[in-house]
């Protein structure tokens, strides 16, 4: 008893030097305990970021510059920029999962005209990123607390259309299952206008990325996955309308570029992360769809 | 448990994942095995017999079939009727879960008088009795959540239960005839086990 006592508060002592040497310039300045996960809130030199689960590394959800607030600071909100690629002039926005207000802040700000809604589950979220991240609200920019399967039935039911869904609601540690099945994305489909994108930031890896594409196939068709290849994530990016040629994307790249670049979003080479299925179909044919009769996302995803 | 464990994924098209799901299913359950057991154990004090009890079974394994094969217009009227996810998923789990948990909890104290038979031994019988129903809903809980969701569609899950208990019911019944034919009196340890 004494020995493993012993050893458990050297692996205590070595946890702690370990953690305080990696976090050394770190300074928490919120932390709380919400209906669904820790929230924190943190600097470090000139960043601000919001952390959902300390113990994992990949728990950063939402990070911007104190002194550059526009410019954006992850890859992967820069890549959801690729869905301008497939649409002119988005007018009403959808974002599902709020993080820090980033997304919502920037699209604001690049089209002061669009109306977005936020939909995020935690309030406790809804209320960090008034605070502590400078999340912008207006007439024309709305936020609600509630699951984002919910407001999606409501809005279908509602008669609402969005030019562009931005399904954000996933991170490396949970996937809220009942937003990745075959179901779900058809009532997400019926939401989107007549030329209407959809942009899925996801992290699923081993059995889940199959699964997941199957099921997005099953429902959308061909779609582009953008990636770097310095991150697990990817951007599934759908369309009502089908898939625009690389021409017409690589024209809309060009109009966009200047507009873009204050934010730290190149979009030249946003265009170059983007790879079609219908050139490369990387996945089963025999693939089983999620559904909510079968949705353990979860499960896959750590096998 | 299985049953309900499943109730989250089957709510939450409709509810969503939050918190007050769980709280809702959970009230449902506590509440209808409360009436459950009120039921079975007065229903034990009428002429018990083992093919009443195996009865008990078949209904059982009936009233759960609506939760697979109705369930879709069920949750669709009601998401429509009430805004407020919290009494919408309050209101589900009752139409869904409240008739058949009822059923399910009227056959612990049925088994309790069919099992005793002696005020000495009533005790250690209702002390087995317990043991094997929570085990039962313990394997039940983890079998469901580690592999049945991992390889069968939810429907499929319920279905078999619906037919397991259905076949237990009639093997208590169909052990009834037989030991009422041979005069030897059986007593029903495996029908204890279908409470998880």
């Amino acid at each position: 008893m004494v020995k493993i006592k012993f050893i458990s508060l050297v692996g205590l002592l070595i946890g702690f030097i370990v953690s305080f040497s990696t976090n050394i310039n770190a300074t928490i300045i919120h932390s709380e305990r919400s209906l669904y996960r820790n929230i924190i809130v943190e600097d470090k030199a000139e960043l601000r970021c919001l952390k959902f689960n300390v113990k994992h590394r990949k728990s950063n959800q939402s990070c911007f510059f104190k002194n550059n607030p526009q410019k954006l600071v992850f890859n992967y909100t820069k890549l959801l920029f690729s869905s301008l690629l497939l649409i002119d002039q988005p007018k009403r926005i959808l974002i599902v999962g709020l993080g820090g207000g980033t997304m919502s802040n920037t699209l604001h700000q690049l089209f002061p005209d669009v109306a977005i809604d936020n939909v995020e589950i935690d309030p406790a979220v809804i209320s960090v990123a008034r605070q502590y991240f400078n999340f912008i609200e207006n007439d024309s920019i709305h936020s609600q607390v509630q699951d984002g399967r919910i407001f999606v039935k409501r809005a279908i039911l509602k008669k609402k259309k969005y030019d562009w869904i931005i399904l954000d609601a996933f991170n490396g540690d949970y996937i809220p299952e009942h937003l990745m099945t075959k179901e779900f994305l058809q009532e997400v489909k019926q939401l989107l206008s007549a030329n209407g994108v959809l942009a899925s930031n996801t992290f699923s890896v081993s059995d889940l990325y199959n699964h997941e594409s199957a099921t997005y196939h099953a429902v959308f068709g061909d779609f582009y996955n953008v990636r770097n290849t310095t991150n697990t994530n990817r951007i599934i990016l759908t369309s009502q309308q089908g898939l625009p040629s690389p021409d017409k994307m690589a024209l809309r790249a060009a109009a966009l570029a200047d507009k873009l670049s204050p934010f730290g979003i190149n979009i030249t080479d946003v265009l170059k992360s983007i790879t079609s299925t219908g050139q490369l179909q990387d996945w089963p044919d025999d693939t089983r769809l999620l559904t909510d009769q079968y949705s353990p996302a979860n499960l896959l995803n750590q096998k | 448990m299985g049953i309900e464990l499943l109730g989250g994924r089957i709510l939450a098209p409709y509810f969503g994942s939050s918190i007050h799901i769980w709280g809702s299913i959970i009230t449902i359950f506590m509440l209808s095995l409360s009436f459950g057991y009120l039921a079975g154990g007065k229903l034990s004090t009428q002429n018990a017999s083992l093919t009443k009890y195996g009865s008990i079974f078949i209904a059982a394994g009936i009233a759960i079939l609506p939760i697979a094969l109705s369930s879709e217009w069920i949750m669709e009227s009601i998401f429509l009727t009430i805004e407020d996810s919290r009494y919408g998923s309050l209101l589900a789990s009752m139409a869904l879960f409240f008739i058949p948990t009822i059923i399910l909890g009227m056959l612990s104290p049925y088994s309790v008088r069919l099992l005793v038979k002696d005020k000495n031994e009533s005790g250690k019988v209702a002390g087995v009795l317990y043991f094997v129903s929570t085990l039962g809903s313990a394997l039940g809980t983890i079998i469901t959540s580690f592999y049945f969701v991992l390889m069968f569609d939810i429907n499929t899950i319920i279905i078999s239960f619906s037919l397991t208990l259905v076949l237990l019911g009639i093997m208590a019944i169909f052990l009834n005839k037989f030991s009422n034919q041979s005069k030897i009196y059986q007593t029903p340890q495996v029908g204890t086990q279908a409470h998880g």
